[in-house]
């Protein structure tokens, strides 16, 4: 039987993700709520735009930039800091799977899962060819 | 009406769409981006842009426990997530090309079909089955958990359900929603999966599936803070409680209620795409 032998380690490699998962997603909404109770200290008597598309400002669509304002404890940035961690989580599990599928000699799937991290480069790298 | 105010009722209004949306089991992106758009006038874009960061959150969230109680089939969902996600850039970079009335009248129609899907009374699958040749290469073979004793199944039409998964991503880019529906369609219908091990498996790639699209929104500036930021803590309270009451209430009633005014709102997002008022 191949599945027994095999059967602790995708168990304990399933524990890990659905930790990774939990941390990650929990550590982005403090960031985000920190950053929101800041943004609304600052600017919450000011007027909502969104009914007009005017799309967000240069520093806040790159992930240097967003760095930049979040350290400086802009309350907009410290939010997209928060939403940048969320958007990190699924990218961490699978470059954790694919140190997962190498510990387990799955070559197969160390493909599978590297093709998958390659596109999520590309798509935060902003999607330009 | 400040900022603040608004950000109350988004959030308000968040949490009411995360908690209907795991009632239903359709998820609270598909929810809150007609409700931004048609009831609060935020334009679709920003909508779409908020919506795509709390489906990442609700779907890691709920993909943590189900993962650990082992029902996701994690070799599947990986070899999928290859559609999903070159899909998902594919729909990001379309929205960009698309008028907002275009995807207004998508919208709503995949809104329909899911709220029709979702409806419909899930029929498990019985009987033993044929193993399948490309499956067997993919270990995309398992078993899980039952009340007794752990139950094999074994995956088929691996093709059919790999084309699919890419309709799901473009779906998934180009409306800012996990598009589950599509995915368990696939998983399925095409490949013969259970249905807990469908679900819960979608449910694991719609975080990858909305990150793909997501960084392309943020550098082209679809992402405001502002807006997200009540959207995303508001979906993901109301899903964690609908989570709660869902285990606990018999909720027949309430989902032939909620799907009723789902119906209602896709029309509505198809009636204002068409006469271009989004």
């Amino acid at each position: 039987m191949v599945k027994q032998t095999r059967q602790w380690p995708d168990q304990y490699v399933d524990e890990l993700i659905g930790n990774l998962l939990r941390v990650g997603v929990t550590l982005a909404a403090a960031v985000v709520l920190f950053g929101g109770t800041v943004y609304l200290f600052r600017h919450g008597l000011a007027a909502p735009h969104y009914h007009i598309f005017v799309g967000e400002p240069a520093d806040l669509r790159s992930v240097s930039g967003i760095v930049r304002d979040a350290l400086a404890l802009r309350g907009r940035g410290l939010i997209q800091l928060g939403l940048l961690l969320l958007i990190a989580t699924p990218v961490a599990r699978v470059a954790f799977s694919v140190a997962a599928f190498a510990v387990q000699r799955d070559r197969l799937y160390v493909v599978v899962a590297l093709i998958v991290l390659a596109v999520l480069m590309y798509s935060l790298m902003g999607g330009r060819v | 009406m400040n900022i603040i105010e608004f950000t109350l009722l988004v959030w308000v209004s968040s949490l009411l769409a995360g908690f209907v949306g795991s009632l239903t089991g359709l998820g609270g992106g598909i929810i809150i981006t007609p409700v931004l758009t048609l009831a609060l006038g935020v334009d679709i874009r920003y909508a779409i842009g908020a919506t795509l960061v709390s489906v990442i959150a609700t779907s890691s969230g709920a993909a943590a426990a189900y993962v650990r109680e082992g029902f996701s089939n994690i070799r599947i969902g990986m070899f999928l997530e290859i559609a999903t996600t070159v899909g998902a850039v594919t729909g990001a970079l379309l929205a960009a090309r698309i008028s907002t009335g275009a995807i207004s009248i998508i919208f709503g129609l995949v809104l329909l079909y899911s709220a029709y899907a979702s409806s419909r009374p899930r029929r498990e699958r019985v009987g033993d089955c044929q193993p399948d040749p490309l499956a067997t290469r993919l270990k995309m073979n398992g078993s899980y958990p039952t009340s007794d004793e752990p139950k094999a199944y074994c995956a088929q039409a691996v093709p059919t359900g790999f084309s699919l998964m890419f309709g799901a991503g473009i779906l998934s880019g180009l409306l800012g929603i996990g598009s589950g529906a599509v995915k368990v369609i696939a998983m399925d219908q095409a490949m013969g999966l259970p249905f807990k091990v469908s679900t819960t498996t979608s449910n694991f790639m719609i975080g990858v599936t909305a990150a793909a699209s997501a960084g392309i929104y943020l550098g082209r500036g679809y992402i405001d803070p502002g807006l997200a930021m009540p959207v995303m803590l508001g979906v993901v309270v109301g899903s964690l409680v609908g989570a709660r009451v869902l285990t606990r209430t018999k909720t027949r009633w309430l989902r032939l209620v909620f799907g009723l005014v789902i119906g209602i709102m896709a029309i509505e997002m198809i009636y204002h795409g068409l006469t271009g008022r989004l």
